[in-house]
């Protein structure tokens, strides 16, 4: 593993914070801005330039330390930036220029807040003296961002600048992560003041609870000490603390199973017996039954979030909960918590294990494990091999083929939205945090693509493979440039079904098959496309070929891209319906091919 | 329904405001009185609010607030234990003849006349919701042409003993 994934300093200090060059020499606010970046240890900035910016490029334009990445939108430079920080667990730095260039970014930054992505997004603004006029160029970026980013300055001096960045990064990367805007009117970049960068940060109203509380520690571990039917319901919060090993050692010592969530993929191996994978409107049958039949349920950096519960009131209905984040407007929010924890998973998780030593606990789950495996025997995903009885090639099997092409400990997988992304979480099986990077809360399609080039860029020795739809993959399609300019050897896999897959699902089960706008054409030709960006393309039709071509694919020089297609019917499996309880399962079937599944669920309905 | 006094100490920035306000209305609730003014401190403000509320989870809303980062701390006001008070001036339509008994019902509020004019006159009264609400009953009867109010401000009462 390279050594980016491995961040050497800690989250929210400077790497060099006074100890640079520039520490004591007069500089411009466009000098500075770039030498607080440098201060940080920013080694790379997604962006885009433009009237108000330019300043700050041309301060960037002399930096050795930082490669600044041209991305072809905004947006993408948003979710590239997005991908950098889900790999790394650095913030990412964007630089944009003001009005369109600003609100360009919105969707990135609202997708990075949903998910608790640390982001710098600096913006250029009109001049002070013109703020408020509606001046070429200028929007109230602070003020139309507010509801999505953790936190925002408006700049009003240039010496305030090495501060507002010192604090926006620590406020990023600390406590639950998530996107900083500054907003730095363009007058400020020319005025000239002593640069002096700080090496750490102190906001009186900004301290975050990182230690969890004594007392409420026993109060859980008593609880799972005597629980006969514990299960552990692990999200993002436990990638973003590198928590994973924690979790894993109190799994493992006493024998305690785990579901995840989308963004909670890659916090346990997925090999692991106790790792029982995704859970909610796509988890298999057997993680949702647990989960409604679990008596303890332990939360850790997870939310409730719909998508998981289901009907609220039908959620594991028998458990006590203890809830582990670091945001305690998480606790209680959607589930009442009988046992809240504030702070740090990883540290959560540490001081639960030492409190269970401390009391003797052993494993006493043997016969819940047992009752878990049967389930499991009993409702699996669905194994439909490579192709559908139509003779189409099935998406389970081409993303399980993928996964078994890949190596866990050296790939990263990142998708967009849709079906594709929900097959993803299902068949991909993922080794080590910090390789599954996906839009959980936002939904973002149009997140893949740009992200996978914030994660190579990250990650150079990583092989890096973006999963995507014939929907999604238009969406930020601009950034093939980027990949192509950047020589990233990235690889799309194009899962195509001419249709916006998921929504399609939705009005083939719940709207009575009126596919309202969902049909996509065969417009464009993906491999034209690739060509013309300079992109490998290749292209699958026939399951008998699909072993050879994906092969291939994936050992191509350069950005490549696999046009896969599959038949327009074929459905994600098993499937809550939106409102239902989760253990009220549509197509949850043990064995047999899917799209026989589909047709008889589709008879039993007639 | 709940009326929560909240009483919110945060940075003295621009753009403040409209973030603890924006979230509130965000979050699903309205704001029934807003009052801000600077404090004891030059760098920190005091923002009142009264938010109504049937919800049972108000206090998502609070742990909300209290995540901004402009925000240093918050309180609620119990109202038994919290001295509650606004300032408003009503301009009552009054002819001369009657003008004296509208000072008198003025004098029993120990509210004060700050202006006059050929058929009106204005007072200005501080209490609690109870006083100023009997006070502008009793004023509707000649007409009120124009009610302008300070929005609510509140303080923890000092310890007894």
């Amino acid at each position: 593993m390279s050594d980016t994934r491995q961040p050497t300093i800690e989250k929210g200090l400077p790497r060099f914070g006074s100890h640079t060059e520039k520490e004591g020499r007069v500089l411009t606010g466009a000098q500075a801005i770039v030498a607080s970046l440098e201060a940080e240890g920013v080694d790379v900035i997604f962006g885009y330039p433009g009237g108000q910016a330019i300043k700050i490029y041309d301060a960037l334009y002399d930096s050795t330390q930082i490669r600044h990445v041209l991305c072809r939108h905004e947006q993408g430079a948003a979710h590239a930036a997005d991908g950098y920080a889900r790999a790394t667990g650095r913030a990412g730095v964007v630089l944009v220029t003001s009005g369109p260039g600003a609100t360009n970014t919105v969707t990135g930054i609202m997708t990075a807040n949903m998910d608790s992505v640390p982001l710098v997004v600096i913006t250029g603004q009109v001049p002070t003296s013109v703020i408020g006029s509606d001046a070429f160029q200028e929007s109230d970026i602070v003020g139309i961002t507010t509801p999505i980013v953790k936190h925002s300055y408006l700049c009003q001096k240039a010496e305030d600048l090495p501060g507002i960045i010192r604090d926006a990064f620590y406020i990023a990367e600390t406590g639950r992560p998530g996107p900083v805007l500054i907003d730095v009117p363009s007058n400020l970049l020319s005025a000239e003041f002593e640069f002096h960068y700080p090496d750490s940060s102190d906001i009186a109203s900004y301290r975050p609870t990182i230690k969890p509380n004594a007392k409420q520690i026993r109060t859980a571990a008593a609880a799972i000490a005597k629980a006969d039917k514990p299960l552990l319901y692990v999200g993002g919060g436990v990638v973003i603390s590198d928590a994973s090993e924690a979790l894993l050692d109190l799994a493992e010592s006493l024998q305690i199973p785990a579901v995840t969530t989308l963004l909670g993929k890659d916090a346990l191996p997925n090999g692991n017996p106790l790792d029982l994978g995704p859970v909610g409107m796509h988890g298999s049958r057997y993680a949702n039954l647990a989960m409604t039949e679990c008596d303890l349920l332990i939360a850790v950096g997870a939310r409730f979030s719909d998508r998981v519960t289901g009907k609220l009131s039908d959620f594991a209905p028998l458990a006590q909960v203890i809830h582990i984040d670091i945001d305690p407007t998480e606790i209680s929010k959607n589930r009442t918590a009988d046992v809240p924890i504030v702070g740090d998973a990883r540290r959560a998780l540490t001081a639960l294990k030492a409190e269970l030593d401390r009391r003797g606990a052993a494993p006493r789950t043997a016969e819940w494990l047992t009752h878990i495996d049967d389930l499991r025997a009993r409702h699996p995903f669905a194994s439909p091999g490579l192709a559908t009885s139509q003779g189409g090639i099935a998406p389970e099997g081409a993303i399980k083929l993928l996964s078994d092409m890949l190596d866990p400990r050296h790939s990263i997988v990142v998708t967009d939205v849709g079906q594709h992304q929900m097959w993803a979480a299902q068949y991909i099986d993922r080794e080590v945090p910090r390789t599954f990077l996906s839009s959980g809360g936002a939904g973002t399609m149009g997140f893949g693509l740009p992200a996978a080039l914030g994660a190579q860029i990250a990650c150079p020795d990583e092989q890096v493979v973006c999963i995507s739809g014939d929907g999604s993959i238009q969406m930020c399609i601009q950034e093939m440039a980027t990949i192509a300019v950047n020589d990233l050897p990235i690889k799309v896999v194009i899962v195509n079904n001419s249709a916006l897959g998921m929504v399609h699902q939705w009005q083939d089960l719940f709207y009575g098959k009126r596919f309202a706008a969902t049909e996509l054409s065969d417009v464009p030709d993906f491999l034209t496309l690739a060509d013309a960006y300079g992109w490998k393309g290749f292209r699958v039709f026939d399951p008998a070929d699909l072993e050879e071509t994906m092969s291939a694919f994936l050992a191509a020089d350069g950005p490549a891209l696999l046009d896969l297609r599959i038949p327009r019917e074929e459905r994600v499996f098993p499937m809550v319906a939106p409102g239902a309880a989760i253990d009220d399962v549509i197509g949850a079937v043990s064995v047999g091919d899917i799209s026989n599944q589909i047709e008889n669920s589709e008879e039993a309905d007639r | 329904m709940d009326r929560h006094i909240l009483s919110i100490l945060v940075e003295n920035q621009s753009g403040v405001l409209s973030r603890v306000v924006g979230l509130v209305s965000r979050r699903g609730y309205n704001i029934e009185s807003l009052s801000v003014g600077p404090t004891e401190d030059e760098n920190l403000s005091r923002i009142t609010m009264i938010v109504p509320t049937e919800s049972e989870s108000f206090e998502q809303l609070t742990k909300q607030l209290n995540k901004l980062v402009c925000v240093y701390k918050i309180v609620e006001m119990d109202k038994g234990d919290a001295i509650v008070r606004e300032l408003v001036l009503i301009k009552v339509a009054v002819a001369a003849e009657k003008r004296n008994e509208v000072i008198e019902i003025a004098n029993v509020f120990r509210a004060k006349v700050v202006d006059v004019g050929r058929t009106s006159i204005t007072i200005e009264a501080t209490g609690d919701e109870h006083k100023l609400a009997g006070l502008e009953n009793l004023l509707r009867a000649y007409g009120i042409k124009e009610i302008t109010r300070t929005g609510k401000i509140a303080m923890k009462r000092s310890a007894q003993n």
